[in-house]
């Protein structure tokens, strides 16, 4: 493997307090290391700032529901496709990219490690045939957990350990990296084309509430000593007034924080962050749950900001796609997945004129701006239901820049103008907080030690991009700021040289990430020998055919987890 | 010696049952448990004398048998050359060789399609216009209690679909065919129709205003005629409240709605008709797909390229128009210079005008069986068969993925199909420089 040294760039590594500093980073054999031989290849970075490759913690970029989504939309791919180069595979883009191209496009802008959030077990096998397609980052993928029958029935029974032993084996079995949960017990509800509305509200047939779900698996979470925290997608997504189901959610797990870590991961923030009680007097919950997690420390969440995109939205919340279809009247796609889960899809385009979607737009902001802690800030559009990933630039610029903010604000809907807090709001982020948001933050929660950082050992995952930080004034320079996020002037990954100017000059393959999660073998028997029956009451398939071998990941990276039962 | 190989994936329909128990002795397969008749007769008839055993080329009219490494250099020469190939099939393989034929395709700048074009195109290009509403054959078996087969016999053409997914399924809200009532509509009383409750027979070729009667119906307007497509609008209305009065309810529908008179707008029709019934109670749909990969093919070619089929590279980049860059109209247009098959035979299923052009162009077939496209062919490239002697990730008609075991060993050291792709691949790139 080659070496690398990177001379004169200014250096922003928050994980190991760097702000800014002129540090050379050396690189050899895939890893950072402290110096490398005269005969390392040389990357003159004056006047441009380094950072951890980025690491984007939630983005639905594989698996059943996405690629529902690329054939619901040819009208998409039409207006955006790449051409086949030497090095590179053609393909489409815009909100859902094929493979190829999404591998591309978030290396191109010095991304390097992207986690798909929702896979239903059943279909994770698609996920990883889709995963192991898209070059270069690296990625692994959420199991969805939060409909899942047998979990839903150990808990009735409060069979803690056994149901423990059972999401340990699914992790195993499909290869996933984290417990996912989604609107938790309201898409079980769907399966009978019902609702739930409250956290306290019964599950049909399973007599569960879905607060006693979210508890369960976060105890579940911290007795398998899981590398992420559960990752939770409210209840009442997409509803007026639901920021208080979203507190209600945070609250519900406080007293389960370890040591004071956190204990929920909530996503698209701004999905959830509604105040008022009508479409017609929506407003911003921003505030209030910026308030709560200003006084806890057991949350941290990602923002889902929209960007004023023709998109298509698609998550495992079936019931909340069915309401937006509603609205919307476009196409709908629908697809229940047995005793586990659901997901929609729906094309929709947020516009700056509408008076919903520039309140949502103001949410999203207020929510990065006035949570004071950027740790706990992770950078998303919920891609690609706020906005396609390649809108990351623009976000990065609107949170720089007051400028950048204002002129935006000058354009949306005036009402909402009037009722957002947004305009008020001075703050502007640093580079250094822009490298937490999008690198240091994200693989720091998701447990991944070599990345996110430039310290000696870590994986050499760089993205450089061309932006004088001495001379920047970020308010003013918003376009700058959008221009060398676009495009990284290198982007590094595992110690070779992916992406130059924007322009791709490698497609090697990343690896797939996954948590190897062991229990005690008479807890794990026990419960196999339960499982098989119930197995095959439940699915059409055989318990033995949804298991997905180690070897179907082609580029595995097991990461070994030992549990306290 | 003998062994047991359980829960094997069947590879013939879109069922892909997952539960057969595969005795093999002396190499051979000696019995196959859980089977249906048709699955059986494709496990104890595989080697048959139809099987071919030596790749060929044709000199002069006449096959003569090469060496596999002949095979694959001829076949990617007549690629190379080619300006506009047609690389047509996928359904009867896996997707890691899907992956390959779409690769070829976009370094040859041809175009990529697979057997949907003859089959559910109409119903991919229904999901442009409309969405689905449809979910895993599992909610069906555990929660279903209307189930309505349209213009789909799958007493033939998926045997084991009835008792594995829907009426005669045992899941865990509905246990027993008392709880579920069958209905179906079609144009002849079929096998499954005998076991209906409610058979409802219409006229040939009106099924998109049989359909779109019912979405009346089911809307509550009034229909100021006595009888659409030969079903008297008061059973019409019967139906629709049998619809709207289910609690979980689920519409499969066959090639008989897909392929007769309308075909896209019937699907239009049956998706619209299934997504208003949402508002009044949970309503689902799936098309019964065939072949037991053609879900896959679908699948792999999205993924890489955005398009279900019917993907045209001779831009360089992915174009797709159904109609424009489909097998049988760039055939009948006259407009492909070679053509690789992969598992199908277009020669015997074809109309007789894109045949006739097939004959005038090379051709590759890389086929385990001989048939009427391998005797027109150039080059015959004979393959193991996927799901029997080599391993490989097929998609069940609900895009449920699942992976083929490899029971015995292929008849002379066959390779597969993703092999031969992978061989073609790297010659056609040094061709092509």
């Amino acid at each position: 493997m080659s070496e690398i040294l990177i001379k004169n760039g200014f250096v922003f590594d928050p994980l190991n307090n760097i702000n800014g500093e002129k540090i050379d980073i050396a690189v050899k054999d895939g890893k950072i290391v402290e110096k490398v031989s005269s005969k390392a290849k040389v990357i003159d970075a004056s006047d441009m700032i380094v950072m951890p490759g980025g690491v984007d913690i939630h983005s639905h970029i594989a698996g059943s529901k996405v690629n529902a989504g690329r054939v619901l939309r040819p009208e998409d791919h039409v207006k955006d496709f790449e051409v086949k180069t030497k090095i590179t595979r053609s393909g489409v883009g815009y909100s859902v990219p094929s493979t190829f191209t999404t591998g591309y496009r978030y290396a191109k802008m010095g991304y390097t490690t992207v986690f798909e959030p929702a896979t239903p077990p059943l279909k994770t096998r698609h996920t990883h045939e889709e995963l192991r397609d898209i070059p270069i980052i690296d990625k692994g993928c959420f199991p969805l957990l939060g409909n899942n029958w047998f979990i839903m029935e150990y808990l009735k029974e409060e069979k803690l350990e056994e149901c423990a032993a059972y999401i340990s084996w699914l992790l195993n079995a499909v290869k996933g990296y984290a417990i996912k949960i989604v609107n938790p017990g309201g898409t079980e509800a769907w399966g009978w084309g019902r609702e739930i509305a409250y956290l306290d509200e019964e599950i049909p047939y399973f007599n569960v509430t879905p607060k006693e779900i979210v508890r369960w698996l976060c105890k579940i979470n911290n007795i398998l000593n899981l590398p992420h925290p559960i990752h939770v997608h409210t209840n009442n997504l997409g509803k007026p007034g639901n920021y208080v189901t979203t507190i209600e959610t945070m609250d519900a797990v406080k007293d389960l924080s370890k040591d004071g870590e956190v204990s929920i991961h909530v996503t698209h923030v701004q999905f959830n962050g509604f105040a008022g009680t009508s479409w017609l007097n929506l407003a911003s919950g921003a505030s209030e749950i910026a308030d709560y997690i200003n006084k806890n420390t057991h949350v941290e969440i990602d923002v889902g900001q929209i960007t004023f995109a023709d998109t298509t939205t698609m998550t495992a919340d079936g019931p909340f796609q069915y309401i937006l279809y509603l609205l919307s009247r476009e196409k709908w796609v629908n697809a229940d997945v047995e005793a586990e889960t659901g997901a929609g899809i729906v094309p929709f385009r947020y516009k700056k004129s509408n008076y919903v979607n520039a309140i949502q737009w103001g949410i999203g902001l207020e929510l990065a701006l006035l949570i004071k802690d950027p740790w706990k800030i992770h950078m998303t559009t919920d891609h690609p239901n706020g906005g396609p990933f390649t809108h990351y630039p623009k976000v990065i610029a609107w949170l720089m820049s007051g400028k950048a903010r204002e002129k935006t604000i000058n354009k949306i809907n005036k009402n909402a103008k009037r009722r957002l807090d947004l305009p008020g709001i001075d703050r502007e982020y640093t580079l250094y907080e822009i490298a937490i948001i999008t690198r240091a933050a994200t693989a720091k929660s998701l447990g991944l030690k070599n990345k996110g950082h430039l310290g000696v050992g870590a994986d050499a995952d760089i993205a450089i991009y061309d932006l004088n930080y001495k001379k920047l004034e970020s308010s003013k320079d918003y376009k700058l700021i959008k221009k060398a996020f676009k495009r990284a002037a290198y982007t590094i990954k595992n110690g070779e040289i992916v992406a130059k100017n924007g322009e791709i000059v490698d497609s090697s393959k990343g690896k797939i990430y996954w948590v190897n999660s062991k229990v005690a073998d008479d807890i794990q028997k026990a419960m196999l020998s339960n499982l098989k029956t119930k197995f095959e009451d439940y699915y059409t398939i055989k318990m033995e055919n949804y298991v997905i071998n180690e070897s179907y990941l082609r580029n595995s990276c097991m990461l070994n987890v030992q549990s306290e039962v | 010696m003998e062994k047991t190989i359980y829960n094997a994936v069947c590879t013939i329909c879109g069922c892909c049952c997952d539960d057969l128990e595969v005795k093999v002795g002396d190499g051979k397969i000696v019995e196959v448990k859980n089977a249906c008749a048709i699955s059986l007769s494709k496990f104890q008839n595989y080697n048959s004398e139809e099987r071919i055993i030596k790749p060929m080329i044709k000199k002069n009219g006449e096959f003569k048998e090469c060496s596999f490494k002949e095979a694959a250099e001829k076949a990617s020469m007549i690629l190379a050359e080619a300006e506009y190939p047609l690389i047509y099939g996928l359904s009867l393989t896996s997707t890691e060789a899907i992956g390959k034929a779409v690769e070829l395709a976009e370094v040859l700048g041809g175009v990529i399609d697979n057997t949907t074009s003859v089959c559910h195109g109409p119903s991919l290009i229904g999901v442009h216009d409309i969405g689905v509403v449809t979910c895993t054959l599992g909610e069906i078996k555990n929660r279903a209690d209307l189930i309505i087969y349209w213009a789909s016999n799958p007493v033939f053409s998926h045997p084991r679909h009835l008792a594995r997914y829907t009426i005669f399924s045992k899941g865990k809200f509905r246990k027993e065919r008392k709880e579920r009532k069958l209905i179906v509509v079609d144009v002849r009383k079929t096998a499954t129709a005998k076991l209906a409750d409610i058979f409802i027979q219409a006229i040939p070729n009106q099924d998109y205003e049989l359909l779109s009667a019912l979405r009346m119906a089911v809307k509550g307007e009034e229909i100021y005629l006595d009888e659409v497509a030969g079903v008297p609008v008061n059973k019409i209305e019967e139906l629709a409240d049998l619809m709207i009065s289910c609690e979980f309810g689920v519409l499969f529908f066959g090639l008989g709605l897909t392929m007769s008179l309308g075909k896209s707008r019937n699907i239009d029709a049956a998706l619209s008709l299934v997504r208003d019934l949402n508002e009044k109670t949970k309503f689902l749909i799936m098309p019964m797909r065939g072949h037991y990969n053609v879900t896959g093919a679908n699948e792999v070619i999205a993924w890489q390229t955005g398009y279900p089929f019917a993907v045209d590279f001779s831009q360089g980049y992915p174009k797709y128009n159904p109609g424009e860059t489909t097998t049988i109209e760039l055939l009948t247009r006259g407009e492909c210079d070679a053509a690789l098959i992969i598992g199908s035979d277009p020669a015997a299923h074809f109309p007789v005008s894109a045949v006739k052009h097939l004959m005038k162009i090379p051709v590759i077939t890389i086929d385990p069986h001989k048939n009427a496209t391998t005797l027109i062919s150039n080059v015959v490239i004979p393959t193991a068969i996927t799901g029997i002697e080599v391993e490989g990730t097929v998609y069940r008609m609900d895009g449920v993925p699942l992976e083929c075991k490899k029971l015995v060993e292929p008849p002379l050291g066959l390779k597969s199909d993703e092999e031969i792709l992978t061989e073609i691949l790297a010659n056609v790139k040094k061709l092509k420089g």
